[in-house]
């Protein structure tokens, strides 16, 4: 026996048990938490471990080319050249941006940046030392690599526009992203990532941009990138291939010279816009990467608004180009014949006002056709009452005078075809004889754009087709023949020939300006419009001369052309602001381009175009 | 007394036969515990034996030596050796505080230029042969008197406050409530219990005075992880999550993507049966829990099997420690428990608790090779 041991061996196995059976509750609860942990929560925790280790990285799409009928480029994305460093690969920063100053400038505050960047973030992340570096650097540097510890030579894109102002409007440009225009797609907050802003950038960005592809990697808990678990690569965007010729863009360019002017060319069967110019321009290239404000307020400054688009957002009075509308009206409606002549003696009188001719001699009596050919104003002011605004309104709005096409160029402007109810929605007022005279001779309160005025002369000249411009080439599409309009031809024939008069016959206003070319002949119609009212006074004292004027006095010069005369092709509008008269600025200009395109049709580019089209 | 007599009946062993009653199959159980170690701490490095497998595996080899050796010592001996073995480990405590008050702030450890010596976790085998041998040298109605106490209380204090103010209060609480648990044990009368734990109401509002920043720190992130989640309730949210998306089967050896993409802190020391229950899964965990217990059990078993009041206690002291080890490091892992700085027995990442771990076990195993021996009251050799 051990000494009295008997009651401590009694208490000591019933203490025991007692702390056994507590160490077994504890376990138990150890093995409940488990069980919590691991069963009850356990997609919980799951999803909180792959947050933790998953890291997505989206790859950015390349963005889709903009390019022209030819396939030339207008938009697209070239490579830039970068280099960054990683300072946890250098021996030290110091040592490697010195070796790297041989090949590219550092100055001391690029230095101090780098320095400091470096000592903020971790170190394995890289750090942009040079951007924008050309070919022969970029690749001197990477020859040179085994001198250059932690230097990462970088390839990323930027937009560029290879025809720099030559359709700016058109195209628009790229810039960063807005804080409202965030959507919660991760692509527009990823950096550098840029949208379009303007023109066909902007309009059809969804397409251009393409689908975000990702890359989930696995990180630790530095963020360092331990592989890569999957990977979708990214979509690039579509190509956006428009109707417009470069090579007639520049000729148009180069033949506005320093005019401000909206110039629309289309094809009067398809509808094609195959030039749509805005002059002065701006090179969109230098809002890429945000514009200097010096640049953005000279451009803001500038009186020639070298910012709007004046082919499509820029609304001007029609003029005499409005007459064909006039003339059609009354010739569907029976009021006059072909034959009919009215007498022109420079004055009109309505109620106690006088509305003057351009021709202060009158044209004494003239025809439909002379009316046009000579653009006398007395005609149409006659006319245009016995017609009524109704008539002359709906007729047009059949050659889509105040109609706005949605082509796909931002801000087109809708222009204005007014009537008497407009009239009294906007003005407040009932309709006027006199508005009637001013509309008869496209002046007062109906306006329009060029590219209007473009269509407008389309369906004059394809049979009163109602074509619809277009500014996307579609290589598949059906060519429906747009349905007509609903003229008789011969009053089409009418006015057609009032349009081949004013450039051929030597009564017309643009008689001077006609095309000489052997193989065709071209038509059209001036106008111009007063950009300041003339004041009886003035009158009196004599009309002065535009050239006598300040340039943002003087008239605007509008012209619509076609070619060729038979079986026309091309239609063509030019609006010149400021510039005088429609027959001596508008008009040699429109001439030009027309013999331009039709001496190219008929040349070289005539193959390219019918292979593309089959 | 005829002491001589008396040994004559209990035959001394020869060291073979004590080999042959030593239970290896719990020694085996050691074994499988250390070796899930080893393959986590394999894991935790990449799959790698270096830095931690390969020396942890010759750590376990040299304690599993000394574990054996003590178990074949005459139980006897341990409770010669008990009071010096006691004053030595104060003795270094001491030493370390001077140390550290006189030096370079605080110090837990010894350079004794072979090893690191850390006196707390000599403290914890100390402490718990000291009391068993204070106890057996009480007669039954000694042990209910109240005067009695007064020594083993002065036994627990000493340790206690030096650990404490080293600062260490892992081991301090691990020292404390294995002392009080040897005193449970001992039976001390259950009504001082319920009254201390009526004081220590008041004691522990004292107690919370007494506490470093940091350590407060840790308490109320227990309390509250989500508060400061980058900050110190960090590790336990990782360590949570860890756990939860391993579910029941884990996400693999070598797999476990919190830790071995450093998620997860302190991964092959106090984290370790978090990596276990993430990439083996609960079962894994349910598996190493099962060995604890059976080693337990065994040990709970033995100490009442044991004729002398001195091995039993000296086995239940190491049970509880081992016990302790296991349910605090886990329960912290978990987030029962604030972060305190316990190691998972033998399994963690470490030479000084799997040492004291072994020795444990090695008393564990003597008592039970030599249970049949008698001790006198006095606990000299005849």
């Amino acid at each position: 026996m051990q000494p009295s041991d008997k009651n401590k061996l009694k208490i000591y196995t019933r203490r025991a048990t007692l702390l056994s059976g507590g160490m077994m509750l504890l376990s138990a609860a150890l093995i409940g938490r488990m069980y919590y942990l691991q069963v009850t929560n356990r997609s919980q925790y799951e999803l909180l471990a792959e947050q933790n280790r998953i890291s997505m990285r989206l790859l950015t799409p390349k963005r889709g080319e903009i390019i022209d009928r030819y396939g030339r480029p207008l938009a697209t994305s070239i490579t830039d050249y970068r280099v960054n460093v990683i300072p946890e690969e250098t021996e030290s920063l110091q040592k490697t941006l010195k070796a790297l100053s041989q090949y590219i400038h550092i100055s001391a505050r690029e230095n101090d940046r780098i320095v400091k960047a470096a000592k903020r973030q971790r170190s394995f992340l890289p750090i942009s030392v040079a951007n924008n570096l050309d070919w022969k650097t970029f690749s001197k540097i990477n020859v040179n690599m085994p001198e250059l510890a932690g230097i990462q030579p970088d390839m990323g894109t930027t937009r560029y526009y290879p025809q720099k102002e030559l359709a700016a409007h058109l195209v628009g440009y790229v810039g960063s992203v807005n804080k409202e225009e965030l959507n919660g797609d991760p692509l527009l907050e990823s950096p550098e990532f840029k949208i379009g802003k303007n023109g066909i950038e902007k309009v059809f960005d969804e397409k251009l941009r393409g689908k975000a592809g990702n890359s989930k990697v696995e990180v630790n808990v530095l963020g360092r990138v331990i592989r890569e678990l999957s990977r979708h690569d990214s979509i690039p965007g579509d190509t956006s291939r428009l109707t417009i010729d470069i090579d007639l863009q520049k000729f148009v360019a180069n033949r506005v010279r320093d005019e401000s002017a909206g110039i629309v060319v289309m094809n009067v069967h398809t509808g094609e816009i195959l030039s749509i110019a805005s002059t002065p321009s701006f090179d969109p290239n230098d809002f890429n990467n945000g514009i200097s404000q010096k640049k953005w307020d000279s451009l803001r400054g500038d009186i020639r608004k070298p910012l709007l688009n004046k082919a499509v957002s820029g609304q001007y009075s029609p003029g005499s180009t409005f007459k064909m509308i006039v003339a059609l009206a009354a010739l569907e409606a029976g009021i006059i014949g072909a034959d009919e002549e009215k007498n022109c003696s420079s004055e009109f009188k309505i109620g106690n006002r006088v509305a003057h001719c351009w021709n202060k001699n009158g044209h004494g009596n003239i025809n439909v056709v002379q009316a046009l050919a000579q653009s006398c104003d007395v005609f149409f002011y006659d006319l245009a009452l016995e017609v009524g605004i109704d008539k002359i309104h709906s007729m047009a709005a059949k050659f889509g005078i105040g109609n706005r096409f949605n082509i796909g160029i931002m801000s087109e402007a809708r222009g204005i075809n007014p009537n008497n109810d407009w009239k009294i929605r906007s003005q407040g007022s009932r309709w006027q004889g006199g508005d009637t005279i001013n509309v008869g001779i496209g002046q007062g309160f109906v306006s329009t754009t060029a590219l209007q005025l473009a269509v407008m002369c389309s369906r004059l000249v394809n049979g009163g087709k109602a074509v619809k411009p277009k500014i996307f080439l579609e290589k598949d599409a059906v060519i429906n023949t747009p349905e007509d309009i609903g003229i008789l031809p011969e009053n089409l024939r009418i006015v057609l020939q009032g349009m081949d008069d004013v450039y051929n016959n030597p009564r017309g206003t643009a008689f001077p300006f006609r095309s000489r070319a052997k193989d065709y002949k071209i038509g059209g119609k001036t106008g111009t419009t007063q950009v300041t009212g003339i004041s009886i006074a003035e009158r009196k004292a004599g009309v002065i001369k535009n050239d006598k004027k300040e340039w943002i006095e003087r008239d605007h010069a509008i012209f619509v052309g076609f070619g060729p005369l038979v079986a026309p092709k091309y239609a063509i509008s030019v609006l010149v602001e400021h510039g005088g008269g429609g027959s001596t600025t508008a008009s040699p200009i429109a001439r030009d381009i027309l013999e331009y395109i039709l001496d190219q049709k008929s040349n070289d580019k005539i193959k390219v175009d019918q292979e593309y089209l089959v | 007394m005829p002491i001589d007599s008396r040994i004559g009946e209990h035959k001394q062993k020869s060291i073979r036969k004590k080999l042959y009653d030593l239970n290896w199959f719990i020694v085996f159980i050691i074994i499988c515990v250390a070796c899930i170690g080893f393959s986590m701490l394999y894991s935790v490095a990449g799959g790698n034996i270096d830095p931690w497998a390969k020396s942890q595996f010759i750590r376990f080899f040299i304690g599993l030596t000394a574990m054996v050796i003590i178990a074949i010592i005459d139980v006897r001996v341990w409770m010669f050796l008990a009071y010096p073995f006691y004053i030595f480990a104060l003795s270094m405590l001491v030493v370390v505080d001077v140390i550290g008050v006189m030096g370079n702030g605080s110090q837990r450890w010894l350079d004794l230029g072979f090893i690191n010596l850390q006196p707390s976790e000599l403290m914890k085998i100390a402490l718990v042969m000291a009391l068993a041998r204070y106890f057996h040298c009480l007669s039954d109605d000694d042990t209910l008197k109240l005067k009695n106490l007064i020594k083993p209380i002065i036994l627990i204090i000493l340790p206690v406050v030096l650990v404490y103010r080293q600062p260490d209060l892992g081991t301090t609480i691990l020292i404390a409530i294995g002392g009080i648990t040897l005193l449970f044990a001992a039976g001390v009368r259950l009504w001082i219990f319920v009254a201390s734990a009526v004081a220590l109401i008041p004691a522990t509002i004292g107690f919370w005075q007494f506490l470093k920043p940091y350590q407060k720190q840790r308490i109320l992130t227990f309390l509250d992880p989500e508060k400061d989640p980058l900050g110190a309730g960090y590790h336990i949210i990782q360590s949570k999550i860890a756990l939860g998306s391993g579910g029941i089967y884990g996400k693999g050896f070598i797999q476990g993507t919190q830790s071995q993409l450093n998620f997860l802190p302190e991964k092959h020391t106090d984290f370790i049966f978090t990596v276990i229950a993430e990439e083996l899964g609960l079962i894994g965990g349910l598996v190493l829990l099962l060995l604890y217990l059976i080693l337990l059990g065994y040990a709970m078993l033995i100490s009442i099997s044991v004729k002398s009041q001195f091995g039993r206690l000296l086995v239940l002291g190491m049970a509880t420690t081992f016990f302790l080890y296991m349910f605090i490091n886990i329960a912290m892992v978990m987030g029962l428990l604030p972060v305190v700085g316990v190691p998972l027995p033998l399994v963690s990442y470490g030479g000084s608790a799997m040492l004291t771990l072994l020795v444990g076990f090695g008393f564990i195993f003597s008592a039970s090779i030599h249970k049949e021996t008698y001790i006198s009251r006095g606990g000299s050799f005849a």
